[in-house]
């Protein structure tokens, strides 16, 4: 190992354009996705904020940016839904924190292609200015929703934002698609080669895991959604039929024959279910390990949560049907993708036991990071336990495409997601930059987020099972849903107190990167090898050194041990009686 | 903390159980043959998940408090888990979630494996954008030619679906904005649309289908009350995919023949 590492170790660079801006280092490139993401989940964030606005006072002017118009809803539910999925859920946990940690984790001084790294990052860059600009062509930004079903976002005449803007929005996520294949390659390499003597399989990080698990699933799914995206455009531009039929829109018939719109829905989906996991995977990774940490207990059934990771990514590909069931897709197939729907459901539920069998009899220190990795659990669970009524196609019936759907991605994939980016933020920043997080503030942070993310979330349950259908920008056309307006008034309130406290995070972050208390080489006492080495790490993480490790990654509370932690650099300690 | 964290957790848990089981928001009315097993089955299903729902927050809740580092609390159980229990839960899980599964399918099968009944209403609906049409293929019993290029949506009626009149079987064609149906009888709708995918969905009926251009797909119900339901698109097809709304009117067997009859003479 050690000579494979040098091969790829490259000296510090000089300089600050090659050190902060094209920089070949992944922890600089981890700390540039980061800032991309958090730069698109304040954009993302914002459209939404707009979209509850309208959706309880429609009527509303707005200062800059004027009276919402139904296609202008559309417009920012399609383009917070694409922005919010690739450029924050996918690419802070993955490409920010498992770059940033990944390589530190296994013991190797640089990820094992770092142009390659650094080329994802900026082909990254450029796919989020593409989606952006789709927002100020003519037309404005595409109203068919993140998933972007033909013929309504093949056929130019659809809608307005079904222009120029609907080619920016396909040549985006095309070019985000090569971005995460680079990627998911450079992950999928690294941790296969450049482990450190003694870091078997099985003694990684769960973290370590997700991230691999998660490119594994990034380099199956991209390529399908690239090749999906290029006849997409095929058919916009130069008049092929992969995805449209003969249609007549607005009396004007096209000249498009013979296409299917149930091909796009098969290929969208191929992607865009395991997409679901590779947005929660590193959420589940960072809440192992924080758990874990301030438990001060071993991970409970350590091979049984990595064996559950592999099984969730392994049916994750199966399962892609359960979107369509109202599609008009064989009534057959329904049966086979929700047996296998509700097949992932069983090691999602082994996860949630094994982290309460963590906490449990264990010494639980209430860190920022480790209140953010329990709320992972708890919307974990509540997200999680609506599946298996969306996986029965008898109660899609009544649930497709209503709010319930919204309410159950939304508190699962969305924000379980972004809680295990809270909880990693609260837990690496002082290993990132070298300064402590307030605490305070980030408690106060976390009860609001919490509260305020169920008082969002969860009344779309309820909206959903009245009939509730989504992407409506007026609930005021349809008797029965005006009927539904005061849960939209609730979660309206809901959703400006939630938006309108994450300004704690932001101002806590910051002043904290500059101003926070100095942090330690180990603060949170932890055992994996982030914590072995410097704060913050050196250019090649570990000064030279290439460290041998001894244990596993999770050593908590071990009898006889000196300290109530083993690192995973420490000489073993044998244990009368351990398993 | 550990206390903070425990209430916090079970006000929400309580919270969002109780707006739940008092049915405060719940499902519509139910108004045809398939919603009794459909509530049921969603009953059966939102009982189980509750169960689980609070069993777990509630532990967690609780964890959170009872184990809170302080100092008199007893040294961690150094222990790497427990195969048996593993086990045990995934076998559980399995069976509940499987089986949970294999309930809901007789539903399933009788409303989208088996065909509609010999004999059954037959109505053809198309969606464009933003509205329904709905076709009854009068006494012959035969739809007339539609055409893609007499398509006028502006014009609405039989024009906005391009009926081709000059087809004898569309001589008797009815074509209208909302769906009329007499009550207790099976409908076999075929489904269309002629530019984007929109979805016909009626709550009260638990009827939802996509309609998808370059399919005709079928599918059919049994509306049981007589009353007025409202049809929402519940499938993104656009700017006006707000108001893409229609009616249902589920009449007595007279009063809908009064109402075809009147339409016929129309016709005429």
């Amino acid at each position: 190992m050690a000579t494979r590492a040098t091969v790829h170790a490259h000296a510090a660079p000089q300089g600050f354009i090659r050190k902060y801006i094209f920089s070949l280092d992944h922890k600089v490139i981890g700390i540039q996705y980061i800032f991309l993401a958090l730069t698109a989940v304040w954009v993302g964030m914002f459209l939404s904020l707009l979209m509850r606005i309208h959706l309880y006072w429609p009527n509303a002017v707005l200062p800059l940016i004027g009276e919402i118009k139904p296609e202008t809803y559309t417009a920012l539910l399609t383009m917070h839904g694409t922005i919010m999925v690739f450029f924050v859920l996918t690419t802070a946990p993955q490409g920010g924190f498992g770059n940033y940690f990944l390589p530190i984790q296994i013991g190797a001084p640089d990820m094992a292609f770092p142009v390659l790294n650094m080329l994802s990052f900026w082909t990254t860059f450029v796919a989020f200015v593409v989606m952006i600009a789709a927002f100020f062509v003519q037309g404005g930004a595409p109203l068919h929703g993140w998933t972007g079903y033909p013929p309504l976002s093949a056929v130019q005449s659809a809608g307005p934002g079904e222009g120029l803007g609907a080619d920016l929005w396909i040549t985006s996520i095309a070019i985000f698609c090569i971005a995460s294949l680079m990627g998911a390659l450079n992950f999928l390499t690294t941790t296969l080669d450049m482990r450190a003597k003694g870091m078997t399989m099985m003694r990684m990080p769960l973290t370590v895991w997700s991230w691999f698990i998660t490119a594994m699933l990034g380099l199956l799914a991209f390529g399908v959604l690239l090749s999906a995206g290029i006849l997409l455009l095929l058919d916009r531009n130069l008049g092929t039929s992969f995805y449209v039929p003969l249609v007549v829109v607005n009396g004007v018939q096209m000249g498009h024959k013979g296409g299917s719109p149930l091909l796009w829905q098969h290929l969208f989906w191929f992607f865009g279910h395991p997409e679901v996991y590779i947005a929660i995977l590193p959420g589940m990774g960072v809440t192992s390990q924080i758990l874990s940490t301030f438990s001060r207990k071993p991970i409970f059934g350590y091979r049984a949560m990595v064996y559950a990771m592999l099984t969730i990514g392994f049916f994750g590909f199966m399962v892609w049907g359960h979107h369509m069931f109202m599609s008009g897709m064989s009534p057959y197939s329904a049966f086979a993708f929700s047996i296998l729907t509700m097949c992932i459901g069983v090691p999602s539920a082994i996860k949630t036991f094994n982290w309460l069998g963590t906490m449990m009899k264990g010494r639980i220190r209430f860190t920022t990071p480790m209140l953010y990795a329990i709320g992972f659990v708890s919307l974990f669970v509540s997200g999680g336990l609506s599946g298996p009524f969306l996986a029965q196609p008898v109660l899609d019936i009544q649930l497709h495409d209503t709010y319930f759907v919204v309410g159950h991605f939304h508190l699962i994939m969305g924000v379980a997601a972004i809680f295990g980016m809270f909880a990693a933020t609260y837990y690496w920043v002082p290993k990132m930059f070298g300064r402590m997080m307030n605490e305070f503030w980030g408690r106060v942070h976390f009860f609001i987020t919490l509260i305020g993310t169920y008082a969002i979330f969860m009344p779309m349950h309820y909206l959903g099972m009245a009939g509730g259908t989504r992407r409506y920008s007026s609930y005021l056309e349809v008797g029965y849903l005006t009927k539904l307006m005061p849960l939209h008034e609730f979660m309206t309130y809901a959703a400006i107190i939630t938006i309108a406290a994450q300004f704690i995070f932001v101002i806590n972050l910051f002043s904290s990167i500059f101003k926070g208390p100095k942090a330690s080489d180990n603060p949170w006492e932890a055992t994996t090898l982030e914590w072995t080495t410097a704060t913050p790490p050196p250019h090649d993480n570990f000064n030279g050194m290439t460290p041998v490790v001894h244990n596993g990654p999770y050593e908590y509370g071990v009898p006889g041990a000196p300290k109530d932690y083993v690192m995973q650099t420490d000489t073993p300690v044998t244990v009368a009686g351990a398993h | 903390m550990g206390l903070a964290l425990l209430v916090v957790i079970w006000l929400i848990t309580f919270i969002s159980t109780y707006f739940f089981a008092a049915k405060t928001w719940w499902l519509p009315h139910g108004a045809s043959t398939a919603a009794r097993f459909i509530d049921g089955q969603f009953t059966l299903t939102f009982v189980l998940m509750g169960i689980v729902f609070v069993a777990a927050q509630v532990a967690l809740g609780y964890f959170a408090w009872k184990y809170r580092d302080r100092p008199s609390a007893p040294p961690v159980a150094y222990s790497h888990g427990n195969v048996k229990l593993e086990i045990v839960w995934t076998a559980l899980t399995t069976i509940l979630f499987i089986g949970l599964n294999l309930m809901g399918y007789p539903v399933w099968a009788a409303n989208r494996w088996e065909p509609a009944r010999p004999g059954a209403m037959q109505v053809e609906v198309t969606g464009m954008q933003f509205a329904w049409y709905f076709r009854y293929p009068g006494p012959d019993g035969r739809y007339g030619r539609t055409s893609p290029k007499l398509m006028d949506p502006s014009a609405g009626g039989e024009a906005a679906v391009g009926l081709d009149t000059s087809d004898p079987a569309a001589k008797d064609d009815v074509v209208t904005g909302s769906l009329y149906l007499p009550v207790n009888r099976e409908v076999d709708l075929t489904l269309r649309s002629v530019d984007v995918i929109h979805s016909f969905f009626v709550p009260s009926l638990r009827f939802k289908q996509d309609a998808v251009p370059g399919l005709m797909i079928h599918m059919h119900f049994t509306p049981t009350e007589v009353g007025d339901y409202e049809i929402a698109c519940a499938e993104l097809c656009g700017l006006g995919h707000y108001k893409m709304h229609g009616m249902v009117h589920v009449l007595s067997q007279e009063d809908y023949e009064k109402w075809m009859a009147a339409r016929e003479a129309e016709k005429q």
